[in-house]
């Protein structure tokens, strides 16, 4: 039985929205199943952040004149356009980062350096991407911290009873992935968010795989903080977020000095800004901001239910198809998963499937997702990863199987 | 499908399915590993050096086909040279890789001049050269290609 239904959404219309499936890798159709790692820009993104530049260039929050009024007021509607968007309560919980690294870094600079003493404890889990693990790393060694990894099942889950025991008194920060960049899994972030609290744990979501795919609701998580990308987001790369409670983001100290996060500064000491600006420190991504909030409303034209709903239908079309071919391994089978899908083939490395499927014009990733722990749970040196956009259609995942086929041709 | 054939030849496919040399030199004097961070291929290359001469080889690790079959194919090509003339062979190899060199004048090595048309691979063709030139040296660090 086939699971190619009728798509939920009329693919030739957002397919046009976006330019580069137009260009042809080696004279074929770009089958461009590498989202995961950032994603296609629409028009619209591209139109945003060029129209902002032709139209409203200042730098913002400093003078007064009519474009600096112009470029504020985009940039701040940008944070509110944000805000909405993963239903944050107020805008000034929405600090402007890089992205999702830049965001983590922020709250163990911040918040990890303030709140561990010795011997305290910070929870990740073993699904963790290096931008989650790294920097609680260091902030461990210097406070004197113990990182400790919640392990996952064969299926690719977290074990949530292994987490409840873990989860204590020590426990100073929980910081877990919402949607795993490897596995696909989609954590019960909800529920983690419960048992960390009652343990009186701060919890950090990682969650530059799960906006992409579904709505997000920071109110209804509880989470403390949470971070993601603009580029995974079909919005521009050097943007991300950081939504952080305003309690908690008030009693941080600020991460970088410079322009525009103080109140005051004399040659001795300064004041700092309240809110999401004390975390901006210095000429912001305007334009980044700008091409950000483009992508949110884009994808609001076509409803994250339906974005979450044909990822869902891509997801269960590819799975059957890859399943059938011989040799091949997913890693990865959560009931809860999102369009991420891992697989290595027994006649084939990762990378030698990559150079094959390239010249078909088919882009994946190959490697260890910059995840090397995980790699090392799976007993794998690599994986080959392919990943869903909206923009992706059943051609594409047939095109990935029979791709997959020459390869096992070749190396057969 | 003709680069891929020429990229992917019997003899490459070969070493790649029964690497040469895999393992330990059991009478190690030089040793190094290297990894290629882009994707996370890692070869160990031990070497037996007596009086300036590669008297024996081996490898371990695991990484894709093209990474195996250079760095079993490597083996082979070294034993019995100077460390001199391993060092020679490395940039001649490199060479072969990255510009128009003379297939010809490269005996088995030759199969690898397919890799010229997929420059992102080049990192998988020497990372065990690099690594053996490493071991010559007898650096402490381990080696990447970046």
């Amino acid at each position: 039985m086939s699971t190619k239904t009728e798509p939920l959404i009329d693919i030739s219309k957002v397919r046009a929205d976006f330019p580069i499936l137009s260009e042809r890798p080696y004279g074929k159709r770009l089958i461009y199943l590498d989202s995961a790692a950032t994603a296609q820009k629409p028009h619209a993104v591209i139109d945003a952040v060029g129209r902002y530049y032709s139209e409203a260039n200042a730098n913002v929050n400093r003078a007064s004149h009519f474009l600096a009024a112009k470029a504020t007021d985009a940039y701040e509607t940008a944070r509110s356009t944000v805000s909405c968007f993963i239903n944050a309560p107020s805008v000034e919980e929405i600090v402007f980062t890089r992205g999702t690294t830049e965001s983590i870094n922020l709250v163990a600079q911040t918040f990890g350096r303030a709140n561990l003493r010795e011997g305290d404890e910070i929870v990740l889990s073993q699904m963790e991407h290096h931008a989650n693990l790294v920097p609680w790393q260091l902030v461990a060694q210097e406070r004197g911290a113990i990182l400790k990894f919640v392990p996952i099942d064969e299926r690719g889950d977290l074990c949530l009873d292994r987490l409840r025991e873990m989860v204590g008194e020590r426990t100073k920060i929980v910081s877990i992935t919402h949607v795993s960049n490897v596995l696909g899994t989609i954590n019960p972030v909800a529920e983690i968010v419960r048992l960390a609290h009652e343990a009186g744990a701060a919890v950090m979501l990682d969650g530059a795989q799960a906006v992409p795919h579904m709505s997000v609701d920071v109110s209804d998580l509880d989470c403390d903080f949470y971070a993601f990308s603009g580029h995974k987001l079909y919005g521009p790369t050097g943007i991300g977020v950081l939504y952080g409670k305003a309690n908690l983001l008030d009693k941080m100290p600020p991460y970088q000095a410079g322009g525009d996060m103080i109140t005051s500064v004399s040659f001795d000491s300064s004041s700092f800004k309240t809110g999401a600006h004390k975390f901006e420190a210095g000429t912001p991504n305007i334009a980044g901001a700008i091409g950000l909030a483009a992508a949110i409303d884009y994808l609001n034209s076509i409803g994250m239910d339906t974005v979450k709903a044909w990822d869902a239908q891509l997801l269960e079309h590819a799975t059957e198809l890859l399943s059938g071919l011989p040799g091949l391994r997913i890693f990865g089978t959560s009931k809860e998963k999102a369009g991420v899908i891992s697989f290595a083939l027994d006649c084939a490395h990762p990378h030698d499937i990559a150079t094959i499927l390239d010249r078909e014009g088919i882009a994946i990733r190959a490697g260890h997702h910059c995840a090397q722990p995980l790699m090392g749970i799976l007993k794998e040196p690599a994986t080959a990863r392919a990943s869903f956009g909206i923009y992706n259609d059943f051609e594409d995942t047939e095109a990935l199987a029979v791709g997959l086929r020459k390869v096992a041709e070749i190396f057969g | 499908m003709n680069e891929l054939r020429d990229l992917y030849q019997e003899v490459i496919l070969d070493h790649a399915r029964n690497p040469r040399n895999f393992g330990e030199c059991a009478l190690s004097t030089n040793r190094a590993v290297g990894n290629n961070t882009l994707c996370g291929d890692r070869v160990e290359i031990s070497l037996q050096v007596n009086g300036g001469v590669i008297v024996n080889a081996a490898f371990f690790g695991a990484g894709c086909a093209i990474s195996t079959a250079s760095a079993s194919m490597m083996t082979e090509a070294i034993k019995g040279k100077t460390v001199t003339d391993a060092l020679t062979l490395f940039e001649r190899f490199h060479t072969l890789l990255t510009e128009s060199a003379d297939a010809d004048d490269y005996g088995k090595l030759a199969v690898f001049a397919g890799v010229r048309e997929f420059p992102i691979r080049v990192k998988c063709a020497t990372l065990a050269w690099h690594t053996m030139k490493a071991a010559l040296e007898n650096s402490d660090d381990e080696v990447t290609t970046e």
